[in-house]
């Protein structure tokens, strides 16, 4: 996994309190991952906390998975 | 009207996390009061507090991963974590633990809080200024409101009864215990989970107190003598933190499924002061009133009472105002009840002290003592009334009222009984 990948999946466990296997890829925040809206939201926030950049509304609503939000990162975090 | 009683007990104080841990320091004559240490008071004229006592869980400790899941907890204010863990031990306590649409739908939650997620609020507040509204929270709205303890309580157990919250300051508490109880003496419920959860301990909650000249300045360097109801160098009342939560229940329902009985709740007076936002009238005619109404709906008279659980928070006004009307109300009967204020020991739980003081009135019941209040090295004035200086007492109890007075003028009175068939 990438280093963003690494970070990515560190926010997760600590915002959804999974373990931290289940955060694969392919794992969805909603259906695999037991977060409701709210916590999408959150997570967003958390991640543009620790990447340092703008995730706009349209562009948070296709971030479903790990992996979606993996690859908007590496090509969108400035920190 | 259908019987109410009481068949579970949960409380977090600051004398420790369960009711046993709460009750044996109670009667021992501890004090919760500490130095504030968990943000800066060096420009705050108050700065002592009885905090809760944090640790692994075991001794009386609170460890706040047993009650609630980390990733929840980070989502709310305190006082919802305080209330999730009184009321799953007042459940546990009543083994009430509905799984039928039956018995879910009727077990309803009533718990409420003096101010809610004060500290959150102040924090997002600050974060909204410095950094804008995008960092503001999905959380910070649902972790806030008052009404939120009794949202996660009723997800957390499954209790689709009536879903509500009471928000009168410091008579939260008692307002909860008695509103509840009436939902199931007109039906509305068979079991309520009803209390108050309050978690003030911040810097801008004892700002606020100290603006309101309502808290102690005299013993920062003695904390454990801040809290000294009825005591003539009482100066103002500690900050508590914590919950109180009872499971409520129809006596025959009770007795159905062989539930143990604590007490039954007999009395519930309100009224109002319409006087001043944080005074009592100095004679005191509101409490007096919600004392003579519980005792009028109890369909007993003054003289009925054995201990009384006071509101007695040790300010200079209101402790002497209260006994003049609990006097008023005993007449002759005065020297035949002791009075103690707990809040001597707890610090002042604000929307969580009338739940907590009703428990205190429940165990005075169910052992047969009377706690103390402690730090009453000089009484400011002479009464006939036993104020149960220092240390506890063996006497019978089985009568037992408590007394909550909130900023605005908000007073209730609770009388709780031991059951007679």
């Amino acid at each position: 996994m990438s280093e963003i990948g690494e970070r990515v999946k560190k926010i997760v466990v600590e915002h959804l309190g999974v373990e931290p296997e289940k955060v694969v890829d392919s794992a969805s925040f909603i259906d695999d991952l037991g977060a409701d809206s709210l916590d999408t939201v959150e997570l967003v926030m958390a991640f543009e906390e620790e990447f340092g950049c703008e995730i706009p509304d349209d562009a948070a609503e296709t971030i479903l998975t790990v992996g979606d939000a993996t690859k908007f990162l590496e090509k969108n975090a400035k920190s | 009207m259908r019987r109410v009683v009481v068949t579970g007990l949960g409380m977090l104080t600051p004398l420790g996390c369960g009711v046993d841990a709460t009750w044996a320091r109670i009667l021992a004559g501890d004090s919760g009061g500490k130095k504030i240490d968990t943000f800066d008071v060096s420009d705050l004229p108050s700065q002592v507090a009885c905090y809760i006592p944090r640790g692994d869980g075991t001794g009386g400790t609170f460890n706040p991963d047993q009650w609630m899941e980390p990733k929840d907890q980070r989502k709310v204010d305190d006082f919802i974590v305080y209330a999730m863990c009184a009321a799953k031990q007042a459940l546990d306590d009543a083994d009430w633990h509905p799984k039928s649409d039956e018995d879910q739908f009727a077990t309803g939650t009533m718990i409420g809080s003096g101010i809610g997620g004060l500290t959150g609020i102040a924090e997002t507040a600050v974060l909204l200024k410095e950094r804008g509204p995008r960092r503001v929270s999905p959380f910070f709205i649902p972790g806030r409101l008052i009404n939120l303890a009794s949202g996660y309580v009723s997800i957390e157990h499954g209790l689709k009864g009536p879903n509500h919250a009471v928000v009168t300051a410091c008579s939260t508490g008692a307002h909860a215990v008695g509103d509840a109880a009436r939902l199931i003496a007109l039906g509305d419920a068979e079991v309520m989970v009803a209390g108050g959860a309050e978690s003030p301990i911040s810097r801008i909650g004892i700002a606020g107190f100290c603006a309101a000249r309502a808290l102690s300045t005299g013993f920062n360097e003695t904390p454990e003598k801040a809290s000294r109801p009825y005591d003539k160098d009482r100066d103002g009342f500690v900050m508590g933190e914590g919950a109180g939560v009872l499971v409520l229940e129809e006596y025959e329902h009770a007795k159905r499924r062989g539930a143990k009985i604590y007490a039954e709740v007999t009395g519930y007076g309100l009224s109002g002061d319409a006087f001043h936002i944080t005074s009592p009238p100095p004679d005191g005619n509101g409490g007096f009133r919600s004392m003579s109404m519980a005792l009028k709906r109890a369909g007993l008279v003054a003289s009925d009472l054995d201990y009384i659980n006071a509101h007695g928070t040790s300010t200079q006004v209101g402790d002497e105002i209260e006994l003049g009307a609990v006097e008023r109300l005993l007449g002759n009967a005065a020297s035949k009840v002791s009075m103690s204020s707990t809040k001597s020991a707890t610090g002042h739980l604000l929307g969580a002290a009338g739940a907590i003081e009703a428990i205190f009135a429940i165990l005075a019941i169910r052992d047969n003592v009377v706690p103390p209040t402690i730090n009453l090295d000089n009484p400011s004035v002479q009464t006939a009334i036993d104020l149960v200086p220092h240390t506890s007492r063996k006497r019978d109890v089985n009568v037992a009222l408590s007394n909550s007075f909130g900023f605005g003028g908000t007073n209730a009175s609770v009388i709780v009984q031991r059951v007679t068939n």
